[in-house]
């Protein structure tokens, strides 16, 4: 498109040049005289100026051009459009390509709703927005280069794809080349800008005028948030930002209204067939995978158990069930009759076992007694992708209801109940009985294994998950990291109970997620006045340590205590295998995968970016007194850190 | 033949016991080089991914037995990696490491108890 000058820009300034080249007159750099190069040998030398930069300051001012400004850039409209869908925050790293939507941002949308918040990488900013969502339930918008911070970002938005949320990630790109300048945005150009992760979001466009922009923006919004919720990416040309809205379409821009559909409700008859089964079953079991869609799953789910004296098998990807209710974690696949499975992404190896890696070969059969019936309700089933390999492995099944399972849990407990005979009821009772002695028993196990080791130096994870509930249990707090790495400690000692006690995992194991996705959901849990608690592994904070600083800079309360295994500690677990495998020695498997000589310092690092820390700790006795002295400045609103050196899981 | 086989019974008999004495201390030295603490823990107390060996149940025999045909996810370790005398002595670092103790004798857990 030409740049031809406009009735509709003001401020145009006439002569701004012809002052600007009179000013500049006062800086005219002379050759060096002896003098000065006397001066220069006492101090690094300066690089002389070119004579192309002489040539300009000396010679004679150019004639004067046009300056524009204009009151209503492309920008402004896409901030109207994008403010319509209640975004609260955006988490990006600046970028040159999305400079007109930043200023946009910054003034025309007085930077509140959304609120800027500044991070140091892109990967930060999607694995914040991922950790934002799982709290909030509510998507945050993302903007990112569509070349350098898209690549990134990319493994970010492969973890959210996996783990099923929502993401709106918004790629400068300057398709016009005409208005490339130079080669820095020849090299940030891209002729198809989502193509990099097409494969693993659910949809993207690249609109080519404001109108097109805004419908796309509300359809992205649309499909992302319809089950299954993925992230989606929506590209602004860096024309359409920075120049004016043109004139004859002031009048006539329109912001499409926007509808999240309700999210798809199992076939009724399909959901009384599976209601049968589940009812008539001798021992249903329930294996809960993404279920908690919303914090209203909760006790739809305890009700549902209850009802069919089910155990729930808790695959951990969500706050789906209170880990202290008497049918948590009972009841067994290998002995059940009929299993449930409720959005699991992995059913396949939640009902059959596979070959230890410490043998040759692969074998996997049905853990499933002859007979059992397997039931799956699931949106997962509405949507995949052919690419990347999330979906696992196909379970065949003798029901599946392609819906999502939130969404289908009213009606599949109202047709429970309506088939529920006084006989079943009482032998759901009597299983009820015999389920929650196994639960009682389990807790008992759990607490007596912690006592191993308790004096431990490092400190065992048990240990530590238990002197961080001695100081939290009383607050209104919120787990906001996975509890993999560190044995699930947290899930067998804590009371979990509220929708915002845990927030799962990586949802495809990409490590640098921990810390972002943390100081994401702590900033959502900010203005609940919640204590947020982020056990962060080493590893995974050496990806983007930077956030420390995001979460220094905004005052985002987050108790952070380091599990500071020193190592990589699945990979040395896995070299550590292969070598037996190959009978070769095992001394050397430390090589790759340890993270010491040096060893880091954690302490050091949140305290050079602005953050509270304490530690390095190895005493155990030394860790109670550091979590009370970095609670108290988490109470104050800001974060803190606790460097502690701990036993490997 | 008989003097044969008796001799041959006693040698064996000698052998175990030197082997269910085991070096705790050099048991400590393998433990730690050969890295049975990153599954087991340097407590020996288990994790997610291997079991509680502190104070194990097994015999020396058992250990070894089990080390050469693990039935769970555990590597199996021949004897060009790790010996039976070396395993014998890890048995008897093992051994040294105290088990589980009454929840009660540690606050903090006793008090998670009845929640």
């Amino acid at each position: 498109m030409a740049k031809t000058k406009k009735l509709d820009r003001r401020g145009f300034l006439k002569g701004a040049s012809a002052g600007a080249a009179a000013g500049a007159a006062a800086l005219v750099v002379k050759p060096p005289a002896a003098s000065a190069q006397q001066t220069a040998q006492a101090r690094p030398a300066a690089p002389l100026p070119t004579p192309r930069q002489v040539a300009l300051e000396t010679g004679t001012p150019p004639a004067p051009v046009d300056v524009y400004t204009t009151d209503r850039p492309g920008a402004d409209f896409m901030v109207d459009v994008l403010k319509s869908l209640d975004f609260e925050y955006i988490f990006a790293n600046p970028g040159s390509s999305f400079r007109g939507l930043q200023e946009s941002f910054i003034n025309y949308g007085k930077n509140t709703k959304p609120e800027w918040i500044t991070c140091c990488h892109e990967e930060q900013s999607i694995a914040m927005a991922h950790g934002y969502y799982k709290i909030e339930r509510k998507p945050i918008l993302t903007l990112a280069h569509g070349t350098v911070g898209l690549q990134h970002a990319s493994m970010a938005i492969y973890n959210a794809y996996a783990d099923r949320v929502p993401v709106y990630l918004i790629l400068g790109n300057e398709q016009e080349i005409a208005y490339r300048r130079g080669d820095v945005e020849w090299t940030h150009s891209v002729q198809d800008a989502a193509s990099m992760v097409r494969d693993y979001t659910k949809w993207d466009d690249s609109p080519v005028s404001l109108g097109h922009f805004a419908e796309s923006a509300v359809r992205a919004y649309k499909v992302m948030m319809t089950p299954p919720m993925e992230p989606v990416v929506l590209c602004a040309n860096g024309q359409l930002q920075e120049e004016p809205i043109p004139e004859e379409e002031r009048r006539t821009l329109r912001i499409p209204k926007m509808t999240v559909p309700t999210p798809p409700a199992g076939d009724p008859s399909a959901v009384n067939e599976a209601a049968k089964m589940l009812v008539n079953a001798e021992n249903p079991v329930i294996v809960a995978g993404r279920v908690a869609r919303t914090p209203a799953a909760i006790p739809m789910l305890v009700e549902l158990a209850e009802l069919l004296g089910a155990g729930v098998q808790d695959r951990k990807f969500r706050m789906n069930f209170p880990s202290h209710h008497p049918l948590f974690n009972t009841g067994n696949v290998a002995t059940a009759d009929v299993v449930l499975g409720l959005e699991v992404p992995d059913f396949w190896q939640a009902t059959h076992t596979m070959t230890p890696i410490n043998r040759m070969g692969m074998e996997s059969h049905a853990i499933t007694k002859p007979g059992a019936k397997l039931i799956t309700i699931t949106a997962g089933d509405l949507f995949s992708r052919s690419n990347y390999q999330d979906f696992g492995r196909y379970t065949p099944v003798d029901l599946a209801i392609a819906a999502d399972a939130e969404a289908t849990l009213p009606s599949l407990i109202e047709a429970c109940k309506r088939l529920m005979t006084p006989d079943r009821k009482r032998a759901a009772e009597e299983r009820t009985k015999k389920l929650a002695e196994e639960h009682r028993r389990n807790r008992e196990r759990d607490l007596q294994a912690a006592t191993v080791g308790w004096d431990a130096s490092p400190v065992t994870t048990a240990r530590m998950a238990a002197e961080l509930w001695n100081q939290i249990e009383h607050e209104d707090w919120s787990l906001v990291s996975d509890t993999t790495f560190v044995s699930w400690w947290p899930l067998r000692l804590w009371k979990f109970d509220k929708p915002y006690h845990y927030i799962g995992g990586h949802g495809a194991y990409g490590i640098g997620y921990g810390a972002p996705a943390a100081v994401g959901a702590a900033l959502a849990n900010k203005k609940y006045g919640r204590i947020s608690v982020n056990i962060q592994c080493d590893g995974d904070l050496n990806y983007v340590p930077g956030v420390l600083w995001t979460a220094a800079h905004h005052r985002i309360p987050l108790l952070s205590i380091m599990h500071n295994n020193r190592g990589y500690h699945q990979e040395h677990m896995f070299l550590q295998d292969m070598a037996s495998r190959a009978g070769r020695g095992i001394e050397n498997v430390s090589v790759g995968v340890t993270l010491e000589d040096p060893h880091i310092n954690y302490a050091t690092l949140a305290k050079a970016y602005g953050m509270y820390s304490s530690g390095p700790i190895e005493n155990p006795n030394d860790l109670g007194p550091a979590i009370k002295a970095a609670l108290e400045v988490v109470k104050k609103g800001e974060p803190a850190l606790i460097d502690l050196v701990t036993q490997p899981r | 033949m008989k003097i044969i086989l008796l001799v041959t019974a006693a040698l064996a008999a000698s052998i175990g016991f030197a082997q269910s004495g085991g070096n705790a201390e050099n048991g400590k030295r393998l433990f730690l080089r050969d890295g049975c603490w990153e599954c087991h823990g340097y407590a020996g107390q288990g994790s997610r991914d291997g079991a509680r060996i502190a104070s194990t149940a097994l015999s020396a025999q058992g250990l070894i037995r089990y080390v050469r045909r693990p039935s769970g996810a555990m590597p199996a370790y021949i004897d060009k990696v790790i010996s039976d005398q070396e395993l014998t002595d890890i048995w008897a670092y093992l051994k040294t490491l105290p088990g589980p103790k009454p929840v009660k004798d540690v606050p903090l857990l006793k008090s998670l108890e009845n929640e």
